[in-house]
């Protein structure tokens, strides 16, 4: 277990590695580089600013550089917010991507797995094939279209939930809902499906044999060995949530890290888009990581290596 | 030699009539059909002021333009017609699903069937490589090297172009000045297809550690066969139905992250339009006062509906071929 921990790390660290220096050589091979406006620098000005953010020289002395400054965990200056670092915006902004995805992570998880596993108990019923065609028209809907229709039903029409923006709590719902939907559909699914397996097999036919109802059967025994599939998913779960906050973001008008991240591609931002991806990639590595612990604990049959 | 492990005799009758007689699937699968041949056939019968920006702007559907044409599904901020504009979309939203789903076909049955094959210690590694693969945030690696790589392939083209010029090789140098304009399509559905694979890696690897295992197999090795021939030989054809099912799912997948990029304004640049560039320029313009419903309200219906069809196929064919996961 103590040894599956360390090698787990030292292969996120590994992993963060690969990904930051990918990133940095990505960005520093776009057309166009940060300083470069409609109007040419000229070239003292640009070579000055370019030192400044120590952007200067090849590019193999740029990494090397970037790599030190890494190593001390120094992020750097965005180049196109003058006056601030990586560190500071992404430490103002990332907190409320985080907040919207943690909501949207519990409707996800819970929401799924109750409509599941009630599709399931129904397993054949006009109900559950409902709730199936509904799960599959979720995840056909785009994020985009869903918000849109959200807005238009739930602000303008019924005038229930402000339109956009961020800060107050009633302004989390929509985006929270909007960007969980398809991911609740896609755990319901899964919750289906592997408790439909595990209602058919031996072990519960032995706990309805022993006089169990229905529901005290499922809550007992099914559901500890049904939603394991469900567990495996929480990791890319968390990772699209994470990731797919970006078309929500840029929807309900949220100031999050998805608007600095596709701000910094497109302003050649390199520190910020790398320590942004470096940024998203650590909540990820980690999410898996915590996934991974829990499964083996909930599941004995699982051994782990890596 | 090569013997194909005929469901239709075994635990699975006939993968095919199972498909046919779901009736979902089968509806899904012709409206699928039309749309594509919607998207080929209608535009060019259209009136051909309507391929053209025009002065009519933001018409309502069914209004008539400036030029006395019908348009059926009103105009943009452009003028231009949005019929039209949906539906050369439609071609280039399933375009990219298609030949992005081909590639990650490709990267992701091969590396499935090596791992599967081969066993042990490398395949071990490579789904070690999978699972860390997915821990990384792809769409944006998606985005990244779209803006890295765009424009170096852009004046790779070019090069090539001029060199072709240069040599006299009159078919290549066409081909390039060709594709010069789709270079950053060209780059998208091969950054797409780059990062899908692995789901497909994951479910063919599992078919080929049963397939392995079985007689044909064993008895194609002891006849000395080498392993490329018998992975293209007698594993391809077997696991012909499950590559299809998961290509089928893997489209509406590749078609979602196409339109999040152009949603985004990081893809399909005007003049060409996809679903998710109309969607974002629908969106652009949306306000409680005024609001253009049309112009989101067709491409997103259009989006949908083809989505939720593939989906649905994907579903149908699933359930009539993969062993496994019959009820996934």
């Amino acid at each position: 277990m103590v040894w599956f921990i360390v090698r787990r790390l030292l292969s996120c660290i590994v992993v963060l590695f690969c990904v930051a220096s990918l990133t940095f050589l990505l960005a520093r091979m776009m057309k166009g580089g940060p300083f470069d406006r409609e109007r040419e620098l000229p070239e003292h000005l640009k070579g000055h600013l370019e030192e400044k953010y120590k952007l200067n020289g090849t590019l193999w002395q740029q990494y090397q550089a970037f790599i030190a400054d890494l190593v001390r965990g120094d992020l750097r200056a965005s180049t196109k917010y003058r006056d601030w670092r990586v560190d500071e915006l992404l430490l103002q902004k990332m907190p409320t991507s985080l907040a919207l995805g943690a909501c949207a992570f519990v409707i996800a998880a819970a929401g799924g797995v109750l409509a599941g596993a009630w599709a399931a108990m129904r397993k054949d019923s006009w109900e559950d094939v409902f709730a199936m065609f509904a799960a599959l028209t979720a995840i056909s809907v785009p994020t985009f279209v869903l918000g849109p229709l959200l807005i238009a039903i739930f602000s303008l029409w019924l005038g229930w939930l402000p339109v956009g923006g961020w800060g107050l709590f009633s302004q989390l719902a929509l985006p929270a809902i909007c960007l969980a939907a398809p991911y609740a559909a896609y755990v319901a699914r899964l919750m289906r499906n592997s408790l439909i397996e595990v209602l058919q097999s031996d072990f519960m036919r032995t706990a309805r044999a022993k006089g169990l109802g229905e529901w005290q059967a499922l809550a007992r025994h099914a559901m500890k060995v049904a939603i394991l599939p469900v567990i495996g998913f929480l990791g890319p779960l968390a990772a699209n949530l994470l990731t797919g906050s970006m078309v929500v973001e840029s929807i309900f008008n949220i100031p999050g890290g998805g608007v600095i991240f596709v701000n910094a591609i497109q302003n050649r931002d390199v520190m910020l888009l790398v320590g942004a991806v470096i940024i998203y990639s650590f909540l990820l590595v980690f999410f898996n990581f915590v996934v991974d612990l829990a499964y083996s604990l909930l599941d004995k049959r699982i051994r782990l290596h890596g | 030699m090569a013997e194909t492990i005929d469901r239709s005799k075994s635990e699975n009758p006939g993968g095919w009539r199972v498909l046919s007689t779901n009736r979902r699937a089968m509806t899904a699968l012709w409206f699928i059909a039309a749309i594509a041949l919607a998207s080929l056939l209608i535009p060019p019968l259209l009136d051909d002021q309507l391929s053209q920006p025009s002065d009519s702007i933001f018409l309502p559907p069914l209004a008539k333009g400036v030029s006395g044409v019908t348009h059926w599904c009103g105009t943009d901020q452009n003028g231009q017609d949005l019929l039209y504009r949906t539906l050369t979309g439609a071609r280039v939203s399933l375009g990219i699903g298609l030949v992005g789903a081909l590639v990650s076909l490709v990267i992701g049955a091969l590396y499935g069937m090596v791992a599967g094959y081969v066993g042990g210690k490398v395949d071990e590694a490579m789904m070690r490589g999978i699972d860390i693969l997915y821990s990384v945030p792809r769409i944006l690696f998606i985005m990244i090297v779209i803006a890295a790589l765009d424009a170096q392939l852009k004046a790779g083209l070019d090069a090539l172009r001029l060199w072709a010029q240069s040599s006299d090789l009159l078919l290549i140098e066409s081909w390039a000045q060709g594709l010069l304009p789709y270079s950053r399509i060209l780059m998208m559905i091969v950054a797409i297809g780059l990062v899908e694979w692995m789901t497909m890696a994951r479910i063919v690897r599992g078919q080929v550690l049963v397939l392995r295992e079985m007689t044909f197999v064993t008895a194609a090795r002891a006849m000395g066969q080498g392993t490329s021939k018998i992975l293209t030989k007698h594993l391809l054809p077997n696991l012909s139905t499950v590559i299809l099912t998961y290509l089928t799912l893997t489209i509406p997948a590749v078609i979602l992250t196409e339109s999040f990029l152009s949603f985004l304004g990081l893809g399909i640049e005007d003049p060409a339009a996809s679903w998710g560039s109309l969607l974002k320029d629908g969106a652009q313009v949306i306000n409680p006062i005024d609001s253009k419903w049309w112009l989101l309200l067709f491409p997103s219906v259009l989006m949908s509906s083809t989505l939720l069809a593939l989906n649905f196929l994907g579903d149908g064919l699933r359930d009539a071929f993969d062993p496994r996961d019959s009820r996934g």
